[in-house]
């Protein structure tokens, strides 16, 4: 109160001219969270940046030459991209029409928490489940082969589509859930509007509602993708960690805790992530050729 | 695309019903429509006017009935195969296409060539006077500027059938009285059939060939704007004619089409519009046909309030038992005065109890 | 309505594809169960015997009373001191128009839009330095990283559609900052709050990958000491594992299913809007 009574008739007081430019007390609530985000997140990773040019050999951009020169360290960006990239693009694709399908339902609510249950199970738990369910002994099998459909037991484990289920299972839910609310989110009276205008399913697909929901999807992809990404506890249980899994978050696991070489493993964590920055700038960058703004009809 | 007719002689509603879980919101519709007309569907808010629009273009299953376009039943196509158009009572404009664009999505989807598709877009943008918005996106308009885009892009595909939601309920009185005209011309040039929801009577009256008055979900009369404006079958419809005044009294004899009604001890008559099984009918009266007599006849009231309303003046009596009575008087009128009241029986039309 | 057969089959398939999923889910999920309570299982459907020891010699060997306990303090902290930070830096964003806000918005983006692996890399080599590497502590703090910005992000659209007018009345009729935010937003938060910190519980719970890098012998959580405990399998009976991961899956189950009694699941994201139309 007494700032204000001591504004002289010259001019605001400071704490006004700040309130005008949107600085007051509660913008201030932003900062313990900014100071957390800095400490925990930009500082130890610029401090990783700078350990990563200071390698054990001594020269600046050693760990950066040694993991482009040994194709065991540089492979394992495709075959994380490898993985990634499908998984994604699948969860996303078998998301879209699950999401419109549910979005006419009634009681949405007993098929949501199921889509959404393994966001409980969490990869450990998939990854173990699968060892037994997918095993030469496992339900999986022996359903296939009671009903004829096999004569030998198929082995998806120890391999790449031993990761890319369990990649499929873990990650769709997340993908399910955010698409299913953007889907939800857009005004259900644009489509009666397009109906009536003659737009039949497809086109209405096509015109009103894949426009309105591309940003959404591009941050669901992004989203959905670290995920994907960072696929450490299943390429390591149903996946074969030494060859056709040897995502990149292995190579860095191991320079870390298996070499303790902490220079080396913090420069393959920046390529890891510069190679995710790129892929979400890219995505966000297509996105911003598209209308971004409200999904629903306008104000009413 | 459209299986729907481009024209048609009439639209039939044979008992269209909906319902919703347990509750019935419209209780079977029979109406036929010409081809050419302005219907009104008139009525309070949630008596079902947007429910049977909504059915008509195919948004909503009937629960019942059929919807025929001559003798081809429409209710089973889907609102893309009807060919009618919309216009929503919130818009539901395309946030993500610009006026232009929006306006032009029928005539895109029915696959007009570019440069015919443009000049339409152009004479539509024109009749409701957006030219100078149409590169503009939705969310850039004012209300009164999306719900022109609304119409224009109804009516730029020239349907056969045009379904319009409370299309000027966000206007200012200017702009709506404006914008009333347009669509009547617009009615008018493109010979198609209207059905106009609206809960604003007078909208209704000066607009509508017929009105169909919507209550509770069933229709309680269809009529003329000059039929339900001096006969209205209800007086439920009596209500929303502007019949203002109301009064219990109780029904003492008949004089050949006129009824005796006695009110609180003064007999008046009327015309008998809705019949009565026991004895007990109200009376409703416009307020401009309710004046003093200056004679010993009509119903006693004391003067409550009186403004002055330009060509005259507008007063408030109490009568007796309590009921307000509203009435016009050339003459101005001392509060706490008391006058008798009186209309031309042709002016008071009474209601019998059986509903 | 009559429709076409292309409709039918499109509508076939997508369900098709939902048992797909639903099936095999629940197989696996069942496998486990099964496993938890079987005797000896092997090479026919179900196990030759039931019997509940698996659970007390998993209780046992792996010592899961003293990793509960942990899991419950590092959860505990994790979702209280995310809402303490979040939401408030959340109504700051969300009703402010200051000069930084976009750089703010992508400040706490990141944490989201990088993989957990790749900045706990970094942050162990630095929580090890100080000394905070192996201790509950660090477990905690590792975890806010992503926690805090998520709370701030589901939040803001919260926030954003509760009617600004009802703060500037609590305002005029005299209530300060922080008066306006416990008596007036706090009760109007709530449903919002409570989702968001629910979700924080479930994430932290199965957040591996964090808690891998940062933990020590004395601050696994339930997660970490599951994968040790599959990565090193073999040592211990394959059943006292399942049996672990079937109270690792109980714990977060519960939570799931209290969080969507709270909220509908499509409300996470978006504001959900669905006009009765
Ligand atoms: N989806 C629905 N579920 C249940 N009841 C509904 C639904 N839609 C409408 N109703 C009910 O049906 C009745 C008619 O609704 P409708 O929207 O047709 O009213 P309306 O005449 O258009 O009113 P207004 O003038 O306010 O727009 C209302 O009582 C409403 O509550
Ligand atoms: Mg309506």
């Amino acid at each position: 109160m007494s700032a204000v009574l001591e504004g002289r008739a010259e001019g605001p007081t400071l704490r006004q001219r700040l309130a005008a430019r949107g600085i007051d007390g509660a913008t201030l609530l932003v900062l313990p969270c900014v100071a957390l985000i800095l400490g925990l997140f930009i500082y130890p990773f610029l401090y990783g940046l700078m350990l990563s040019f200071e390698p054990k050999d001594g020269s600046l951009f050693g760990n950066y030459a040694r993991f482009f020169g040994d194709p065991f360290l540089y492979g394992t960006i495709f075959k994380t991209l490898r993985l990634a990239f499908p998984v994604t693009l699948l969860n996303l694709l078998i998301a879209i029409p699950i999401a419109f399908r549910v979005r006419l339902m009634r009681r949405q609510r007993l098929l949501t928490t199921l889509l959404v249950l393994p966001i409980t199970l969490g990869t450990v738990l998939v990854a173990e489940g699968m060892l037994f369910y997918f095993g030469p002994q496992g339900w999986f099998n022996r359903a296939l082969m009671a009903a004829g459909l096999l004569s030998t037991p198929i082995s998806v484990l120890n391999g790449y589509w031993g990761v890319f289920i369990s990649l499929v299972l873990t990650g769709f839910p997340f993908t399910f859930l955010l698409t299913l609310s953007y889907v939800t989110g857009i005004d259900p009276s644009l489509e009666n509007a397009a109906a009536t205008l003659g737009a039949g399913p497809a086109a209405r697909f096509r015109e009103v509602f894949l426009p309105l929901l591309i940003p959404g999807l591009a941050i669901t992809f992004c989203l959905s993708f670290v995920q994907a990404y960072s696929v450490l506890p299943s390429a390591v249980l149903v996946g074969d960690p030494a060859g056709a899994t040897r995502v990149i978050s292995i190579a860095a696991y191991q320079a870390a805790f298996e070499e303790y070489d902490y220079s080396m493993a913090s420069a393959i964590a920046m390529i890891m992530g510069a190679v995710q920055l790129l892929v979400v700038v890219a995505v966000l960058g297509c996105r911003s050729l598209f209308y971004r703004g409200p999904a629903a009809g306008a104000k009413g | 695309m459209t299986v729907g007719a481009t024209t048609f002689k009439q639209l039939h509603l044979q008992g269209v019903r909906r319902e919703f879980d347990a509750f019935t919101a419209l209780k079977g519709l029979d109406l036929t429509i010409e081809r050419g007309e302005f219907i009104a569907l008139l009525g309070p808010s949630g008596c079902g006017k947007t429910t049977a629009l909504n059915c008509i273009a195919g948004l909503l299953p009937v629960s019942g009935g059929r919807i025929m376009l001559d003798d081809r039943r429409v209710d089973v196509l889907r609102p893309e195969e009807r060919g009618f158009g919309m216009v929503f009572q919130n818009y539901a404009l395309f946030p993500h296409m610009t006026v232009r664009k929006n306006i032009g999505f029928g005539l895109r989807m029915r696959g007009v060539p570019k440069p015919e598709l443009e000049k339409r877009v152009d004479a539509a943008l024109a009749a409701v006077r957006l030219e100078s918005q149409a590169e503009k996106l939705p969310g850039q308009l004012s209300g009164g500027q999306q719900q022109r885009v609304a119409i224009a892009r109804a009516i730029v595909v020239e349907p056969p059938l045009v379904l319009m939601d409370e299309p000027l309920s966000n206007l200012d009185a200017k702009l709506r009285l404006e914008m009333r005209q347009e669509i009547r011309r617009i009615h008018q040039s493109l010979g198609s059939t209207t059905i106009y929801v609206t809960h604003d009577q007078e909208e209704a009256l000066s607009l509508a060939d017929r009105i169909v008055v919507l209550r509770d979900g069933a229709i309680r009369q269809v009529g003329t704007p000059a039929e339900l404006y001096a006969l209205p079958a209800h007086l439920d419809v009596a209500d929303f004619m502007g019949f203002r005044n109301r009064v219990n009294g109780e029904l003492v004899g008949m004089e050949g089409e006129d009824a005796l009604l006695n009110i609180e001890g003064t007999v008046i008559r009327g015309r008998m519009r809705a019949a009565s099984a026991s004895k007990a009918a109200v009376a409703a009266i416009r307020p401009d046909d309710l004046e003093p007599t200056g004679t010993d006849s009509g119903i006693p009231v004391r003067v409550e309030a009186v403004e002055y309303r330009g060509r005259g003046f507008h007063g408030v009596g109490v009568t007796a038992s309590g009921t307000e009575l509203h009435f016009a008087s050339p003459y101005p009128l001392q509060r706490g005065a008391a006058v008798r009241l009186g209309a031309d029986a042709g002016r008071v039309l009474v209601f019998g109890d059986a509903r | 309505m009559q429709k076409s057969i292309m409709s039918r089959l499109w509508v076939f398939a997508v369900w098709a594809v939902i048992g797909l999923f639903l099936i095999n889910l629940m197989g696996l999920i069942a496998s486990v169960v099964t496993s938890s309570f079987g005797t000896r299982w092997l090479g026919t459907w179900l196990p030759a015997g039931f019997t509940t020891r698996w659970y007390f010699a998993a209780w046992d060997e792996f010592q899961l009373g003293d990793v509960l306990w942990v899991t419950f303090q590092a959860v505990g902290a994790v979702v209280l001191l995310s809402g303490l930070l979040g939401v408030p830096a959340a109504y700051a964003l969300a009703r402010r128009e200051f000069p930084a806000k976009r750089a703010v918005m992508l400040l706490l983006l990141l944490p989201l839009l990088v993989p957990p692996i790749t900045y706990g890399i970094p942050l162990a080599t630095v929580l090890y330095k100080a000394g905070l590497g192996g201790t509950l502590t660090g477990v905690i703090l590792a975890n806010l990283v992503p926690t805090v910005p998520f709370v701030v992000l589901v939040m803001i659209p919260f926030i954003e559609q509760i009617d600004p007018r009802t703060e500037a009345a609590a305002r005029v009729f005299g209530a300060n900052i922080f008066q306006m935010f416990v008596h007036v937003l706090v009760p109007m938060l709530m449903p919002g709050v409570l989702a968001a910190l629910l979700l924080v519980l479930v994430r932290t719970i199965g957040m591996f990958e964090l808690t891998f890098l940062v933990s020590g012998p004395g601050s696994q959580t339930l997660v970490v000491a599951l994968y040790y405990a599959v990565f090193a399998s073999g040592v211990r009976a394959v059943q006292s594992i399942d049996a672990m991961a079937v109270i690792y899956m109980v714990t977060t189950l519960v939570w799931l299913i209290v969080a969507l009694r709270f909220v509908n699941p499509t409300q996470i994201v978006g504001r959900g809007k669905r006009p009765a139309a």
